[in-house]
C-alpha cells in the first residue's frame, strides 16, 4: 500500500498543474493553430481548409510590425539590464540588514495595475505636463517637443514596466554567490575590477539569462505601452493581433500572427541560450 | 556472379525507411490531430432577410406569440449617454412597475460585438434585454446572423407617433425592422481655442502643416475613410474602391508627414482637454459634456465639405429573457417629455422633433444659467439639425457584401495600425 502512495505521490503532486496546462495552454493552442487554417468570415462561418495564406498574408503585411517589437523587445531588455542590474548588485552586497526593505520599496509600484501606471507615465509625460511644462516654459525644449506618441515613449514604458521581473532574478543569482569564493578572489590577488569581471559577473550570469526570459518575451508582446504611450508609426505586432481579433474578426489572420510571433520568441530563445552556451534553457531559467 | 549487396531492391530497402509499428501510430496520431484541427471550426450562422412584409409579419408573430411581463430589465448602453441619477429610469418604474439595470458597458461597436458574438451564436444569453449599437458593419453583422429580435410595432405606440420621419425608415434597417434610434450624433472637428487661433473651418485644416504633430484622427475606419473622402470632395455614399484608394493615398500623407499625432478611440477627449493633440476628429455631444462636467472650454466645428453623422440604436438580443419589458421600455424613450429631458442632458441629436418645443418651455420655465443651458440646447444643430445642415451629413459606407467590407477595412486599417 505505502509503496502503491509512493508510487502514485509524483503523478497526484503534478496533477493539478497539468490539468491547468492542460486546459488553458493545450487546449486554447490546438484551437489557435486549427483557427489560423481556417477561412471564412464571421457571418458564414470559419471552416479548416488549410489556409496556410493567412501566414503568408499575415507576414507579408504585418513585418513592419513585427520587426518593430522584437526591435523595442530588445532595446527595453538592453535598457533593463543596464538599470536593473547595478541596482540588484547594490542591493544584494550593499543592502545589509534592510535588503528585504529595499526589495519591497522596488515592489511598490508594481502592486498598482499595469495599465494605470502606464496611464499615469502618460500623464506625466504628456505636451504640457509635470515634465514637458515646466522644460517649456522655461525654455529648455522648443515648444513642439514631444515625448508621447514616439518609439521613445513606448521603449520607456516598456523597460519600466518589466523591470522588476529583471531584478529579481539577478538580485537571486548575486545574492547566492558565496562570500567565501568573493574572498578566495582576494586571497588570489584580483583587484575588486578583476573580482567582479571574473567571479562576480559569470556567477550572475543565469540570473541575467532569467531577467532577459522574463522581460524579452513579455515586451515583445506588449500591445498596451504601444496603444497609450504611442502614436502613428510605434504599432506592434500585439496591437495588430488584437485589432484582427476584436476590431476585424478576422481570426485566421490573427492566430497566424500569433503563432509566427510564438515560433519567432522559441528560436530566438533557443539561439540565445545557444549563444550563452548553456544546453539546457529551462533548467537554467529554474535555477 | 550476383552480388546481393548491388541488387537495387536490396539497397532501397536498407536505406528507405519502412513503415515500423511506431510510424504506424505516429501516423494514425498525426490524422487524429488533422482531424482534432479540422473539427475547431467556427460555426456562422448567415440567415436570409425576410424578403416580404407578410414574412417580416409573421416572423414578429412567432417571436412575440406567449412572450410575457417579467418585471425587470437588463439595459447595456454608452457612458456619458444618460445623467448619472438616471432620473427617466426612476420615472418608468414609478409609471410601469418594471425594475431597470443600467449598466454602461459598450465603449466601441467592434469590441462589443467580439464579447457578445460567441454567447449570441451558441444561444445563451448575454446578459442584457436591450443594447445600443450604432449603425454600420457590426449593426449589419448583427442582422445578417439573426441575432436581433424582429420589432413588434404594435406595442411601440409613442414612437409610431412621435419619431421624426427621418428615424422611421433608415437605410441600414428599412422599416425599422430589428431597431429604433436612441440618439444620432456627427463627426466632426473639435479644436482648444487655447492653442488653435483662427477656428477651423474644413478639412484641410486638419492637413495643415501648421498643427504638425498636434492633429487626432479616429482609428476606426469608417470615421477616417469618411474624412478622407470629404477632404477630396468625394461623396461617401458614392464613393467605390478606386476613391477608397485616392482616399488612402490622402490620409497616408497626412500620416507620414507628422502631422497625425496618434489615432484614438474614444480616448481623444483628454488629450483635446491637456493640449496634447490641439484639434481633433471627434463626437459633437463628447465634447459639450466634457465641458459642463469640467468646465473645459472646447470647440465644435461642422467643415464646410460634410460630416458624417451616425445613429445609436435600440434594441433586443434574440436570446434576451425579457423581451416584452424591454420594447417597453424602448418606447417609453419616445415620450415626448422623456426624449426632450435626455436630449438636454447629452446634447445628442434626438429623434423626437417635439421634445424642441419642451425644451424650449423649460427653459421659458428656468432662469440664469440653467435658461441660457436650455436655450442653447433648444436652439443647438448639434440636436437639432437643421434640413440644410442635414444635407451636409453623410452616413457611414454601406457595403455590398463582405468581400467589399474586407477590402474597404484593410485598405483604411493599413494607415491605421502603422
Amino acid at each position: 500500500m505505502n509503496r502503491l502512495r509512493a508510487a502514485l505521490t509524483p503523478y497526484a503532486l503534478i496533477f493539478p498543474g497539468g490539468l491547468w496546462l492542460a486546459i488553458f495552454f493545450v487546449v486554447p493552442t490546438i484551437v489557435m493553430l486549427s483557427l489560423s487554417l481556417q477561412s471564412g468570415d464571421v457571418v458564414n462561418g470559419f471552416a479548416f481548409t488549410f489556409n496556410w495564406h493567412s501566414y503568408v498574408d499575415g507576414i507579408a503585411n504585418f513585418h513592419d510590425q513585427i520587426i518593430r517589437s522584437v526591435l523595442y523587445g530588445l532595446a527595453a531588455t538592453v535598457i533593463q539590464i543596464i538599470v536593473g542590474f547595478p541596482v540588484a548588485y547594490w542591493i544584494a552586497f550593499r543592502g545589509g540588514s534592510r535588503k528585504s526593505v529595499y526589495l519591497f520599496l522596488l515592489l511598490l509600484p508594481f502592486l498598482v495595475s499595469f495599465v494605470l501606471r502606464t496611464i499615469s507615465w502618460q500623464f506625466f509625460l504628456s505636451d504640457n505636463g509635470l515634465l514637458l511644462g515646466p522644460l517649456k516654459s522655461a525654455g529648455l525644449v522648443p515648444q513642439d517637443f514631444h515625448i508621447l506618441a514616439t518609439s521613445v515613449a513606448v521603449i520607456g514604458g516598456l523597460a519600466y514596466n518589466f523591470l522588476p521581473f529583471m531584478v529579481l532574478p539577478i538580485y537571486v543569482a548575486l545574492e547566492r554567490i558565496d562570500p567565501r569564493v568573493l574572498e578566495a578572489a582576494q586571497d588570489l590577488y584580483a583587484g575588486r575590477t578583476q573580482t567582479f569581471l571574473r567571479v562576480v559577473l559569470p556567477l550572475s550570469m543565469p540570473g541575467v539569462f532569467a531577467g532577459v526570459l522574463m522581460t524579452f518575451v513579455p515586451a515583445t508582446s506588449d500591445y498596451v505601452n504601444a496603444s497609450v504611450l504611442g502614436g502613428t508609426g510605434n504599432t506592434m505586432i500585439g496591437n495588430v493581433i488584437q485589432n484582427q481579433f476584436l476590431v476585424n474578426q478576422d481570426y485566421p489572420t490573427a492566430s497566424a500572427l500569433s503563432f509566427t510571433l510564438m515560433a519567432l520568441l522559441l528560436v530566438g530563445i533557443f539561439v540565445y541560450a545557444r549563444a550563452l552556451g548553456t544546453d539546457d534553457v529551462l533548467e537554467v531559467a529554474a535555477r | 556472379m550476383n552480388d546481393f549487396r548491388r541488387d537495387p531492391a536490396f539497397l532501397r530497402g536498407s536505406t528507405q525507411r519502412r513503415l515500423g509499428r511506431r510510424d504506424a501510430f505516429r501516423l494514425a496520431g498525426m490524422s487524429a490531430a488533422g482531424l482534432a484541427l479540422a473539427a475547431c471550426g467556427v460555426q456562422g450562422k448567415g440567415v436570409a432577410k425576410p424578403t416580404s412584409s407578410a414574412q417580416a409579419q409573421s416572423e414578429v408573430e412567432k417571436y412575440w406569440a406567449g412572450k410575457a411581463k417579467t418585471g425587470h430589465v437588463d439595459f447595456a448602453n454608452w457612458p456619458l449617454y444618460m445623467d448619472p441619477k438616471h432620473p427617466e429610469l426612476q420615472q418608468f418604474t414609478k409609471q410601469t412597475g418594471i425594475t431597470v439595470t443600467y449598466k454602461e458597458v459598450i465603449q466601441d461597436n467592434a469590441s462589443w460585438f467580439a464579447k457578445i458574438q460567441p454567447q449570441l451564436a451558441a444561444g445563451q444569453s448575454i446578459g442584457y434585454d436591450l443594447m445600443v449599437v450604432t449603425n454600420g458593419i457590426q449593426f449589419t453583422q448583427l442582422v445578417q446572423l439573426g441575432y436581433l429580435v424582429p420589432l413588434d410595432h404594435s406595442k411601440l405606440p409613442n414612437y409610431t407617433a412621435n419619431a421624426g420621419e427621418r428615424y422611421k425608415n433608415e437605410a441600414y434597417d428599412p422599416g425599422n425592422v430589428y431597431s429604433v434610434p436612441w440618439a444620432s450624433g456627427m463627426t466632426g472637428i473639435a479644436y482648444n481655442p487655447k492653442y488653435v487661433d483662427t477656428p477651423p473651418t474644413s478639412m484641410a485644416d486638419l492637413w495643415n502643416p501648421k498643427y504638425k504633430g498636434k492633429v487626432g484622427m479616429m482609428s476606426d475606419s469608417q470615421e477616417i475613410a469618411n474624412f478622407g473622402l470629404f477632404a477630396l470632395g468625394i461623396d461617401p455614399d458614392k464613393s467605390g474602391p478606386a476613391d477608397w484608394e485616392k482616399a488612402a493615398a490622402k490620409l497616408k500623407e497626412q500620416r507620414d508627414s507628422g502631422i497625425v499625432r496618434k489615432y484614438y478611440d474614444q480616448s481623444y477627449v483628454d488629450p483635446l482637454s491637456k493640449g496634447d493633440i490641439w484639434l481633433t476628429m471627434a463626437w459633437s455631444g463628447d465634447i459639450f459634456q466634457k465641458n459642463v462636467s469640467d468646465g473645459t472650454d472646447l470647440k465644435f466645428v461642422i467643415p464646410q465639405e460634410g460630416a458624417t453623422i451616425w445613429t445609436d440604436n435600440m434594441m433586443i438580443p434574440k436570446t434576451a429573457s425579457s423581451p416584452v419589458d424591454a420594447i417597453t421600455l424602448i418606447d417609453f424613450f419616445y415620450d415626448v417629455n422623456v426624449a426632450a429631458r435626455l436630449a438636454e442632458y447629452i446634447n445628442y441629436v434626438t429623434p423626437v422633433p417635439g421634445a424642441k418645443d419642451v425644451i424650449a418651455a423649460d427653459a421659458g420655465k428656468a432662469s440664469g444659467d440653467d435658461k441660457k443651458l436650455l436655450e442653447d440646447v433648444a436652439a443647438s444643430p448639434l440636436v437639432f439639425p437643421s434640413d440644410a445642415d442635414l444635407s451636409k451629413l453623410r452616413s457611414y459606407k454601406v457595403f455590398k457584401d463582405s468581400a467589399e467590407q474586407k477590402q474597404f477595412e484593410s485598405t483604411f486599417q493599413a494607415i491605421t495600425t502603422s
